[in-house]
C-alpha cells in the first residue's frame, strides 16, 4: 500500500471504524471497486453498508423496473412514484446511495453482466451477485477466477425468512490477530461449480438443510426468471428433493417438506433478514478488501426460525483449486 | 413485508448528530450534523414509510414525564443506548410497566440482542454488569504504570486545574519550591497578573512534570519495588525559547491559522503519529498558549471534550511527557483520544446485523410468541460453526433485587460511616437509584423532591452528615433499611451489619454490599466468558474515570460453549449456553416499523437513543 495518508475529512468521518480496523485497511477500502448484480433488500442493506465504509467506487446493475414489491423490501426505493417513475431499479438505488457517502462514486451499468468480458471485470475488486440463476453465478464466476488479479466473487439470496452467501476468494492472504500477536494466515476457495459439485455424502452430517434446500429451489428455478417460481411449483420440487436426496445417499427427511414449501412460497424477502444478512456481506467484503481478519469460507446461512447464523465449508479437501 | 396496520412509534433520544455518527447511523447526513437526532431520523423514516405515525421527542430518557405511565402504553421497547445507568432506568421501568424489553449492544465487530419479559425472562439487571473502571487515587497521582493512568492524570487533574472549575477539589500538588514567594503557599497553577504566557506555560511545565516528581521520587516506600520516575525540565527537552522555534516552524509548514489547534500550529499533522517527548512538550505549550489566546474566557469553566481538539491536544501531550517520566510508552492523539474520551469503537455492518436481530425479536414479543424468544450473539469469530448464535432466555433470577425483590447485605461500620457515604457509594453508585427514599421502619431517613419544604431539606441535609448509628432512626447492626426509588417504582430492602475494619486497598469504600448472586451458570465455561466478554455497557458518563471499553474486548477471546447440563434456568427445554456482554452503540431503528401483527390494532414501539455526556457527573477520584 502506498503511503497516502487519508484526508482530514476522512479521519472525522470513519474515526469509528478506523479504530476497529485501522487505517491501513481504511485506504485500502478507498481504493477498492465492488460490482453488484441484481438489486433486491438484502443487496441494498450491502450497498449501504460499503458506502458507509468508504470503498472508492460502487457499480450497479439491474435494469429491471421498479414495482410494488421491488420497493416494499428495498428501503433505497422510495415508495413515491414521481421519484421512481421511468427509472431502473439500479438507477433510484444509485440516487440514494450517492447520499450516503460522497466520497464514495456510485454509478450505474446497464446490460447483461454475463455477456461482459474480461476487460470489465478487472475494473474491479469484487463482484456480488443476486437474483440470477446457477448457470449465470457459475459463467460470472469463471470470468472472475480467469483474470491475472484476484477478483473476489459472492452470491447472496434471500427467500422467505432465509438468506445464503457463497464466498469465493481464490487464494487469499490475510492477518489476524489472536491476543496481542499478528497472524499471517492464508485459505484456499473452491470456484461456486466447485462447490456446488462436492458430492452431498461428502459434507458434514448435521450440514445446514438450508444448503440442500436451497440447490433444490434454485436447480428447479433454473431457466425461468427470478420470482417466477410459486407454490404449483412446489410438487416438483418435492418430487426434486426425493431425487437429489437419493442420488446423493442423504437421508430425504434431513430437509423437510416445509422448509421446502416455505422456501419456494417464500419469494419476498423478510426485511430484517435483508439487514442481518446484508450486514454479514459487508464484513466479509472488508475483510477480503483489508486482508485483515479471518473471512468465512465458505457458505453462510441464515434462517430465522432458528436463529443461527451458520457458516458451511463446502469444498472437496482432495482438488486443489486454481 | 408492507404492514397492513397502523404502527405507532415513539423515538426518545437527547443527542444531537455529530461528524463521527455518519459512518454508521445512515439516516443522518453531513447537513444534519448539530440537529437532533430523533427528529432528523423520524423525518428520514417518514421518506419511506409515510404512513407510519412516529413522535420524535429530543429528551433524555430518564427525564420523571417518561414514568410508569407513559411505559405502560406500549406493546415493547427497544433500546439503543449506550450508557448503564441509562439501561438500568428503563429496564426497572419496563418492569414496572409489565412491558417487554428488547436490549442490545454493538462494539466493533460484537453484539447481541436480548429480550427481557417480566417473570418470564431475567431482567437486564439478573445478571451483573461490569461497572466502569476506575482506578485509586495514588496510581493517578504517584504511581502510573499503564499510559491509560497518564490520560487520567492529564484530563481529571490537570485539565481540569487549569482549565475547569477552580473551586473543585483535586488532587494535584500545588505548592512550589519556591516558598519565599509569599507568606502564603501560593497556587502554582494559576497565572499571574501580566505573566508572560511562554513563562507561565514552562512554569507549570516544570512544577508537574519536574518539581512534583522530584518530590514524589523522594519517598522511599513508594519507590522499593517501583522503577522511580524521573523528572522533566523544559530547559532539558526544549532549550530554546519556544516563540523562536514556533516561528521557524511556521516558515516550513503551511500553518492554518483560523482553527485553533496546537498540531495545526506546529505542522504536526497526522493524529496517527506518534509524537516524540519533545513534540509532545511543544504541543503541551502551545496548546496552553492558545487556550489563553483564543479561547480566555472560557478559561474556569471547560470541562473535557473528546470532540474539542485543543483540549484532546492538551491532554495528549501532558499524558505523554508523564509517560515519558515513568517509563510508560507514548501514545499518538489518535489513541489517547479514544481513551480520554471513552470511545466505543463501531461500524455500519455490526449494527445493521443487530438492528435486524432486533426487529426478529420485536415481532416475536409482539405475537407474543413467547417460546421463541432468543438472546442472540453476533460474534466475531465462529463458534461451533456459527456467526449468529441464539441462546434460549434464563428464567428471572430469584436473587435480582432488582426484579426478585431479595434483600440486600450491607457491611459498614455504623459509627463512622455516614449517611451521606451510604447514599453516595451504595444507593446512587452501585443501586443506581438516583432519587432515592430512604427508610428505616416507618422513619424517613433521607429524600429527594421537588415538594419538600424547607424544613424537610434542613433535616434531610443534616442527616446526610450524621454517622449511621447517631440518626434520629438510629441505623445498627441488624437494622432494616429500604431504598426506594418513585419514578422507578422499585423497592430495595438492605440488611445492615456492623463490621469494624476494612481492607484500604481491597474495600476502599469501607463498605461491603452482598446478597445479589449472579445467576448460576450451567457450566464454568460461561462464568470465565461472561468474565473475559463482559465489554462495559457503555460508559457511566463522560467524566468519570474509566478505562477504555475496548481493552475488554481485546482481551476477551470466545471460549467454546458447551450444551447445558441444567434445564431449570431455562424457558424451554433443549437450548444453548449462556450469555455476554457487549456494549452497544446507536443504530438504526428503521425497520420497526414493518411488522406485521394479527392481535393488536395499534402497534406501539418506543426507541430510546439516549447519550448521557449531558449529564455532567463531576466525579472525584476513586
Amino acid at each position: 500500500m502506498d503511503g497516502e495518508e487519508l484526508t482530514e475529512q476522512e479521519t472525522a468521518l470513519y474515526d469509528r471504524q478506523i479504530r476497529v480496523w485501522g487505517a491501513d485497511a481504511q485506504r485500502r477500502l478507498s481504493k477498492s471497486h465492488i460490482l453488484v448484480c441484481g438489486m433486491k433488500g438484502t443487496v441494498a442493506e450491502f450497498c449501504k453498508n460499503i458506502v458507509l465504509a468508504g470503498v472508492g467506487s460502487l457499480t450497479l446493475m439491474d435494469d429491471r423496473v421498479v414495482t410494488e414489491e421491488a420497493w416494499s423490501a428495498n428501503f433505497l426505493i422510495p415508495p413515491d412514484e414521481n421519484v421512481y417513475g421511468g427509472k431502473t431499479i439500479a438507477e433510484v438505488c444509485c440516487d440514494s446511495l450517492k447520499d450516503f457517502n460522497p466520497m464514495v462514486r456510485v454509478s450505474v451499468e446497464k446490460g447483461d453482466l454475463s455477456s461482459l468480458d474480461g476487460e470489465f471485470y478487472d475494473k474491479f475488486d469484487v463482484v456480488v451477485v443476486s437474483c440470477c440463476s446457477v448457470t449465470t453465478k457459475k459463467l460470472i464466476n469463471e470470468k472472475c477466477r480467469k483474470l491475472s488479479k484476484r477478483v473476489a466473487f459472492y452470491t447472496v439470496d434471500c427467500r422467505d425468512s432465509c438468506g445464503e452467501i457463497f464466498v469465493d476468494l481464490q487464494n487469499h492472504k490475510y492477518s489476524k490477530q489472536k491476543i496481542e500477536e499478528t497472524i499471517e494466515c492464508q485459505l484456499q476457495y473452491p470456484s461456486f461449480e466447485e462447490a456446488i459439485s462436492v458430492p452431498w455424502r461428502a459434507l458434514p452430517r448435521k450440514a445446514s438443510k438450508l444448503y440442500f434446500a436451497l440447490r433444490g429451489v434454485f436447480e428447479e428455478a433454473e431457466g425461468r426468471s427470478p420470482g417466477e417460481i410459486s407454490i404449483a411449483d412446489l410438487p416438483a420440487v418435492l418430487k426434486l428433493k426425493k431425487e437429489l436426496c437419493e442420488a446423493n445417499a442423504l437421508n430425504a427427511s434431513h430437509v423437510t417438506d416445509s422448509l421446502l414449501e416455505r422456501l419456494i412460497i417464500g419469494t419476498r424477502e423478510f426485511p430484517p433478514v435483508c439487514a442481518v444478512v446484508g450486514g454479514i456481506l459487508g464484513q466479509e467484503v472488508i475483510k477480503a478488501i483489508s486482508c485483515k481478519g479471518e473471512p468465512l469460507k465458505n457458505f453462510f446461512f441464515f434462517d430465522v426460525m432458528d436463529g443461527k447464523g451458520v457458516v458451511e465449508d463446502v469444498s472437496n479437501p482432495k482438488k486443489e483449486s486454481k | 413485508m408492507v404492514s397492513e396496520r397502523q404502527l405507532e412509534a415513539i423515538k426518545i433520544d437527547m443527542d444531537t448528530i455529530e461528524v463521527s455518527n455518519l459512518n454508521r447511523q445512515f439516516l443522518f447526513r453531513q447537513s444534519h450534523v448539530g440537529q437532533s437526532k430523533a427528529k432528523v431520523a423520524r423525518d428520514a423514516v417518514l421518506k419511506f414509510r409515510p404512513q407510519m405515525s412516529i413522535t420524535a421527542h429530543h429528551a433524555n430518557v430518564k427525564d420523571p414525564k417518561f414514568n410508569v405511565e407513559f411505559f405502560k402504553q406500549f406493546n415493547v421497547v427497544l433500546n439503543g443506548l449506550d450508557n448503564l445507568d441509562a439501561r438500568r432506568h428503563v429496564n426497572r421501568l419496563c418492569l414496572a410497566a409489565d412491558v417487554p424489553l428488547v436490549e442490545s449492544g454493538t462494539t466493533g465487530f460484537l453484539g447481541q440482542v436480548t429480550v427481557h419479559v417480566k417473570g418470564k425472562t431475567e431482567c437486564y439487571e439478573c445478571q451483573p454488569k461490569p461497572a466502569p473502571k476506575t482506578y485509586p487515587v495514588c496510581t493517578i497521582t504517584s504511581t502510573p504504570s499503564k499510559f491509560v493512568h497518564c490520560i487520567v492524570w492529564a484530563k481529571d487533574l490537570l485539565f481540569a486545574k487549569l482549565f475547569g472549575d477552580k473551586n473543585q477539589e483535586n488532587d494535584l500538588n500545588v505548592r512550589s519550591s519556591d516558598a519565599s514567594s509569599s507568606a502564603h503557599a501560593e497556587d502554582v497553577f494559576v497565572r499571574r497578573k501580566d505573566e508572560d504566557i511562554d513563562q507561565y506555560g514552562r512554569r507549570i511545565y516544570d512544577h508537574v512534570f519536574g518539581y512534583n516528581i522530584e518530590v514524589a521520587s523522594s519517598n522511599e516506600e513508594t519507590w522499593k519495588n517501583r522503577n522511580r520516575p524521573k523528572p522533566i525540565y523544559s530547559a532539558d527537552v526544549m532549550p530554546e525559547n519556544l516563540t523562536e522555534q514556533n516561528g521557524n516552524v511556521a516558515k516550513n509548514c503551511v500553518v492554518d491559522t483560523s482553527s485553533v489547534s496546537a498540531m495545526a500550529s506546529l505542522g504536526l499533522k497526522n493524529p496517527q503519529d506518534t509524537w516524540t517527548l519533545l513534540e509532545s512538550s511543544r504541543i503541551f505549550l502551545e496548546a496552553l498558549k492558545l487556550f489563553f489566546a483564543k479561547r480566555e474566557k472560557e478559561i474556569g469553566n471547560l470541562s473535557f471534550d473528546k470532540d474539542d481538539q485543543l483540549a484532546v491536544e492538551f491532554v495528549t501531550a501532558a499524558a505523554n511527557i508523564r509517560a515519558a517520566s515513568f517509563g510508560i510508552s507514548l501514545h499518538s492523539l489518535f489513541e489517547a483520544k479514544g481513551i480520554a474520551g471513552n470511545i466505543v469503537h463501531a461500524v455500519a455492518t455490526t449494527n445493521a446485523i443487530i438492528a435486524g436481530l432486533i426487529v426478529i425479536e420485536a415481532i416475536k414479543v409482539l405475537l407474543k410468541d413467547t417460546d421463541k424468544y432468543r438472546m442472540t450473539y453476533c460474534l466475531e469469530h465462529i463458534t461451533k460453526k456459527m456467526l449468529l448464535m441464539p441462546v434460549e432466555p434464563y428464567e428471572p433470577n430469584k436473587s435480582c433485587y432488582v426484579c426478585s425483590e431479595t434483600p440486600l447485605s450491607l457491611e459498614i461500620n455504623t459509627s463512622r460511616s455516614k449517611l451521606r457515604d451510604f447514599v453516595e457509594k451504595i444507593v446512587k453508585a452501585k443501586l443506581g437509584i438516583n432519587f432515592p427514599l430512604i427508610m428505616h421502619g416507618s422513619n424517613l431517613l433521607y429524600e429527594v423532591g421537588d415538594d419538600l419544604d424547607e424544613v424537610e431539606v434542613a433535616n434531610y441535609a443534616a442527616n446526610l452528615e450524621k454517622v449511621l448509628s447517631q440518626l434520629p432512626s438510629p441505623v445498627t447492626n441488624g437494622t432494616m433499611l429500604t431504598v426506594e426509588d418513585l419514578q422507578q417504582e422499585l423497592t430495595c430492602n438492605i440488611n445492615i451489619k456492623h463490621r469494624e475494619e476494612f481492607d484500604e486497598e481491597k474495600e476502599p469504600d469501607g463498605m461491603l454490599l452482598s446478597g445479589w448472586t449472579q445467576a448460576p451458570p450451567a457450566k464454568d465455561d460461561k462464568q470465565s466468558m461472561n468474565d473475559k466478554q463482559s465489554i462495559g455497557n457503555g460508559g457511566d458518563s463522560s467524566n468519570a474515570l474509566q478505562t477504555e471499553p475496548a481493552d475488554a474486548v481485546k482481551d476477551g477471546e470466545m471460549e467454546e460453549i458447551s450444551e447445558p447440563s441444567g434445564k431449570k434456568r431455562k424457558l424451554s427445554e433443549g437450548s444453548k449456553a449462556s450469555i455476554l456482554d457487549a456494549t452497544d452503540g446507536t443504530r438504526n431503528h428503521k425497520e420497526v416499523e414493518k411488522l406485521d401483527d394479527d392481535d393488536d390494532d395499534d402497534d406501539d414501539v418506543v426507541m430510546f437513543d439516549d447519550l448521557d455526556s449531558m449529564t455532567n457527573k463531576k466525579k472525584r477520584l476513586q
